[in-house]
């Protein structure tokens, strides 16, 4: 894989304030990467400095091997972007709001009208198309939204909080058209607060925290890092001391009381049977054991532990 | 960090300049407004033609009296444009860019392959195309009333004067568009820069002929033993007048229509020696006399749009 999107050192500042501050950020081909982080983190003016739309105080940035900066226009006609809560001209129809900017992405008419059809289709908005968009629900702006990065074949589609204010079913729905996208070579950003849909979307996910990335890399290996384990494991028993009994276990990597004869062990693998074992094996009485992979939730709350600010939800 | 941006800065210009005019040729906002214009219009073109038909025998610019001559209580059609096409300007620039962020549309738009140079300038020139048509409409239709009511057609001269009063009021629009689109920018709520716009429109047409005596008369008072000191207080409050886009235009209007005008400044009767006074100047010299006033309408649009560009372009795009 190559990278699509490189910065180095990226700082942007307001007056003496720094919104992005050091960034260091490769983000490979066909990836689906999130931004994840309280507000104000830096995530949106990441985005806006990917795109061009603000410039850098120091640093540099390489999207599809052009620099936002001088080359804007080249990088913009490879790149979609679908703003937090985005706005289309609600006097217009959907396909005459996409036909404006495919007008102004320089498609050929002949070529946009394809383009734009196939795309209504795709996002399953076919039948409104000649509808005004000010009719439209929240779901059908977004799809709207990435239609026009359908219509222009956009390489990289940068989301900025896609599934925010959408049902469930139009989540899915959304969530199911992005990995059709990047299952065909599309390079996904997307920046959300709603950390359980990103862990099931993500190959990638960067935390920011104070305009820099505090962690980056997969969810399993995040959970691992920050969590000690990727699995969690929940036993209740009766007549054994855990501590001992899982003295030098392999794979554990810490152990939390959560009240009389319960306790968690993060592990980095599914422990149960080693577990049931010792403990049988101490002559302790086992009652019951339960497993689940850590979340994303878990590794953000843990992350952002004790700092003052907007948690997600 | 500075660096020289690749593409051309005028990227999707004729795309935007069309949406927009399209969008205003369809909005009921200025339908509306154009409704007030065409009807005190065709009002005021009426009671001239009557005016004109009661009280003038011959006269070799009778046509260009449809232009300037008032019946009361109604003034000139001069006049109502002078008060009223700011009006339409305004309608179609004060939320130019601040509706763009209200709407949530513009990182969208500026996401696509186009600087905001084009974005701002498509704007403008769109609101001037539309400006353009509805004043070509107005023009057409009084001059076809004039034709149908007098029976007579305009000669040559008051053609070229009738173009030359379009261009000033082309001009004269497009200072109030640039002033509505600088406010557009600048103010981020469009209900808020509507109301700077139409207090700046109300200051400069309303206001100001008020003001300009009172501040001249303030600053160079007159000294009843010098009579030059009531010229000095006369050439300053005129240079302040002209300050207003309304006086420039005024002026220019009254040169272009009324071709006896030979001065639009303070005049000695030694500088009126071998005139004949009433004798109409050729439409060159007309021109000539009106150019500092056209060149400063052109100066304040331009200074007014790249107030608007400047601003704008500093502006952080996050809606």
């Amino acid at each position: 894989m190559s990278p699509v999107i490189e910065a180095r050192g990226l700082v942007k500042r307001y007056g003496r304030l720094p919104a992005v501050d050091g960034i260091d950020l490769t983000v490979e081909k066909g990836e689906v990467f999130g931004l994840l982080g309280p507000n104000g983190s830096g995530k949106t003016t990441t985005i806006l400095l990917l795109l061009g739309l603000t410039e850098p105080t120091a640093g540099s940035i390489r999207v599809l091997g052009l620099d936002p900066l001088r080359q804007p226009l080249q990088v913009k006609q490879r790149v979609g972007y679908l703003p937090d809560q985005i706005g289309f001209y609600d006097h217009l129809t959907a396909l005459e709001n996409l036909a404006y900017t495919a007008r102004l992405a320089g498609l050929p008419s002949d070529e946009a009208n394809k383009r734009i059809v196939g795309a209504m289709e795709r996002v399953r908005l076919a039948d409104v198309a000649n509808r005004r968009v000010a009719t439209f629900s929240r779901g059908m702006r977004q799809r709207l939204g990435l239609a026009e990065v359908l219509v222009k074949q956009a390489e990289i589609a940068i989301l900025d909080e896609p599934t925010s204010g959408l049902d469930p079913q139009s989540t899915q729905e959304l969530l199911e058209l992005i990995r059709e996208l990047a299952s065909e070579g599309v390079t996904f950003v997307l920046s959300s607060h709603l950390l359980a849909m990103m862990q099931t979307i993500c190959s990638r996910v960067a935390l920011f925290r104070k305009g820099s990335i505090g962690l980056i890399g997969q969810v399993e290996n995040l959970t691992s890092d920050v969590l000690g384990g990727s699995h969690m494991v929940e036993v209740e028993f009766e007549n054994a001391d855990l501590v001992k009994v899982l003295a030098g276990a392999p794979h554990v990597s810490g152990l939390t009381p959560l009240g009389t004869g319960r306790w968690r062990v993060d592990a980095d693998a599914d422990v149960r049977t080693d577990i049931a074992r010792r403990i049988v094996g101490a002559g302790g009485a086992l009652r019951s054991m339960t497993i689940r992979q850590a979340t994303l939730d878990e590794v953000y709350v843990r992350f952002f532990e004790g700092e003052n600010h907007d948690v997600a939800a | 960090m500075t660096s020289q941006r690749e593409g051309s800065p005028f990227a999707g210009l004729s795309t935007i300049a069309l949406k927009e005019a399209a969008d205003h040729m369809n909005s009921i906002r200025i339908h509306l407004v154009m409704l007030l214009v065409l009807l005190t219009a065709i009002g005021s073109v009426y009671g001239a033609i009557g005016q004109i038909k009661a009280t003038v025998s011959e006269d070799q610019f009778l046509f260009l009296r449809l232009f300037t001559t008032a019946q009361q209580p109604l003034p000139s059609f001069v006049s109502f444009l002078g008060f009223l096409v700011p009006l339409v300007a305004i309608a179609l620039g004060f939320d130019a860019i601040n509706g763009e962020y209200s709407r949530r549309t513009l990182s969208r738009i500026l996401s696509q392959p186009i600087y905001r140079d084009a974005l701002l300038t498509g704007k403008f020139l769109g609101g001037l195309l539309v400006i353009a048509i509805c004043l070509l409409d107005l023009w057409l239709l009084v001059t076809g009333l004039g034709i149908l009511v007098l029976g007579l057609p305009p000669s040559g001269e008051e053609i070229a004067r009738g173009l030359a009063f379009l261009f000033a009021s082309f001009v004269y629009s497009g200072v109030w568009l640039a002033v509505a689109l600088a406010f557009s920018t600048i103010v981020k709520s469009p209900a808020t820069s509507a109301l700077c716009a139409l207090t700046a429109w109300l200051l400069f047409t309303v206001f100001w002929p008020m003001l300009a005596p009172l501040i001249a008369g303030a600053v160079a008072p007159i000294d009843p033993l010098d009579p030059m000191t009531a010229v000095h207080q006369i050439d300053i409050q005129q240079a302040l007048a002209r300050i207003s886009p309304n006086t420039l235009y005024g002026e220019a209007t009254l040169a272009l229509l009324n071709p006896a005008t030979r001065s639009l400044g303070l005049l000695f009767t030694d500088q009126l020696s071998g005139a004949m006074m009433g004798a109409p100047l050729p439409f060159s010299l007309s021109v000539a006399l009106i150019w500092p006033q056209l060149a400063g309408m052109i100066a304040a649009l331009l200074v007014l749009f790249t107030i608007a560009y400047v601003s704008f372009q500093r502006q952080e795009i996050r809606a």
